[in-house]
């Protein structure tokens, strides 16, 4: 399994083999709250880098879940559909949100490491 | 302009406070438990808000000063005992309102609380409808503290002794650090509770007693949250100045007796009481989980557009979205299948009554606000 890549719209990439599982960071959720609605993407859609996945809703306001690369959607996490709260509590973990089969490695290059986007969620929180 | 703090505001900082700015004020969103816990802990403890960015006008007069007030107010002044409250509404001629407030009787006049947002305009237009000869005064050297929930009663009670003996809607006043503080049961929870209009010096310490006898401060969103379920009007989105109090289904607001009297948008009002409305605010269930936000489209089953919504978000003690909006009339009917539009899907809805959630007061009527 590779390292963990982050996106600058606060998604996390973790890739094994072909396949890429993706959710939101810690940070996100704390920027959300409480987490009490989510929308997946279709099963054996195709979802493009950098445009909508999903959504995500807290008491506040909807976010828009985006996908850090391309792929097709092979597997959703239902769980998290039918308990959103599980977003907060185990966001990098547990909670992931969907697996792609991957379509371009190279889309994979250009995310951010872990100390990368730390320094850019501290800073664009601020 | 520059944004204002209460003098709560290191209190709220120090307990964590995320803040976000709110008719001008620098507010208190939600702090460390977040919205949902917040929400619960108001449902069932005891929550402290602070709405010291409303306006606490007072007006000093006696007899005439209630004759000029009639001449502005839909609500039947002379009925009122001294320190009992009512919510009433500062309307424009057309039957729009400018603001939605609460009247309170006073031995040597009126307090009137006003929304933040609308306060300085809310001044402008009682000042020019009455007499010069009574004083106006918009209070910046006073707090305005909410404690709403089940327990709030007994914390309350340990620091001001007397204070549970209050009737829902009646208020009195109190000693608090030999100050004169002025205490009402009401809020805009759906839960007893008591509003506190307090000297800003002595406002933190009242504040830290309470914290230390159980309550918790609570936010702007668990307020947004808790009013909701309760089907409580958010002035700036519920109602505004292009809804009336007919249309916004707060008709038992305007007293029967003053139909035919004169008040700031009378004509209107008495045309709206005979001959009905084309839109009614109404409550709105989601069938699913999916939230419709404000200004979410209602169509009918025919795709018809018939309305919008007006405030949705998720209520945590019904566990499922909840909204508020304005239909056609003739979609006003409770369990009338409604669909929203969202993120450019229909999603099936129902016509609901109103509160989402059952409320709680302590004798008297079943219409509250701060």
């Amino acid at each position: 399994m590779s390292e963990v890549k982050f996106s600058k719209e606060h998604e996390w990439i973790v890739v094994n083999g072909e396949i890429a599982t993706i959710g939101i960071t810690k940070h996100a959720t704390e920027q959300l709250g409480d987490i009490v609605f989510t929308e997946l993407p279709d099963k054996g859609s195709n979802v493009e880098k950098d445009k909508t996945a999903g959504v995500v809703e807290s008491t506040k306001a909807a976010s828009d879940v985006y996908t850090p690369i391309s792929g097709e959607v092979v597997e959703i996490n239902q769980s998290i559909v039918d308990d959103p709260s599980k977003i907060n509590s185990d966001p990098e973990g547990s909670a992931w949100f969907f697996k792609l089969k991957i379509k371009d490695k190279s889309e994979i290059d250009s995310l951010m490491s872990k100390d990368e986007y730390e320094k850019f969620a501290k800073e664009s929180s601020n | 302009m520059e944004i204002k703090k209460t003098p709560l505001f290191n209190l709220h900082k120090n307990h964590g406070a995320k803040f976000v700015q709110f008719a001008g004020y620098q507010m208190p969103i939600q702090y460390k438990d977040g919205i949902i816990i917040e929400h619960n802990t108001t449902r069932n403890k005891s929550g402290i808000f602070d709405v010291s960015h409303m306006g606490q006008l007072f007006i000093k007069g006696k007899d005439d000063l209630t004759e000029s007030l009639q001449k502005i107010f839909p609500t039947d002044l002379k009925k009122l005992s001294i320190n009992q409250s009512k919510y009433s509404f500062l309307m424009k001629e057309n039957g729009g309102i400018y603001d939605d407030l609460i009247i309170t009787k006073l031995e040597d006049g009126y307090m009137i609380i006003l929304n933040a947002a609308c306060k300085e305009n809310d001044l402008l237009v009682i000042k020019s409808k009455i007499d010069s000869k009574f004083s106006l005064s918009l209070r910046n050297d006073l707090s305005l503290i909410a404690i709403q929930g089940p327990e709030s009663k007994y914390i309350l009670e340990k620091i001001i002794p007397g204070v549970n003996k209050l009737k829902f809607m009646n208020g009195s006043k109190f000693n608090f650090n030999s100050e004169k503080i002025y205490i009402t049961r009401s809020g805009y929870t759906g839960e007893d509770g008591f509003e506190i209009s307090i000297k800003n010096n002595i406002v933190n310490e009242l504040v830290e007693q309470m914290i230390q006898l159980g309550s918790s401060l609570i936010g702007l969103g668990a307020r947004d949250t808790l009013r909701l379920e309760a089907g409580l009007c958010l002035y700036g989105h519920d109602i505004n100045e292009e809804t009336s109090p007919i249309e916004a289904n707060l008709k038992w607001a305007i007293s029967k007796n003053r139909i035919n009297d004169e008040f700031i948008g009378a004509t209107e009002i008495k045309k709206q009481f005979e001959k009905g409305v084309n839109k009614l605010r109404v409550g709105i269930k989601p069938d699913t989980r999916v939230i419709a936000r404000e200004f979410t489209k209602i169509f009918d089953d025919k795709n018809n557009e018939i309305g919008k919504i007006t405030s949705g978000t998720f209520g945590p003690s019904v566990n499922s979205p909840i909204a508020m909006g304005y239909v056609s009339n003739i979609f006003s009917k409770s369990n009338t299948k409604v669909f929203l539009e969202v993120r450019g899907k229909k999603v099936p809805a129902s016509v609901c009554d109103l509160p989402f959630y059952k409320k709680k007061y302590v004798k008297g009527e079943i219409n509250v606000r701060s």
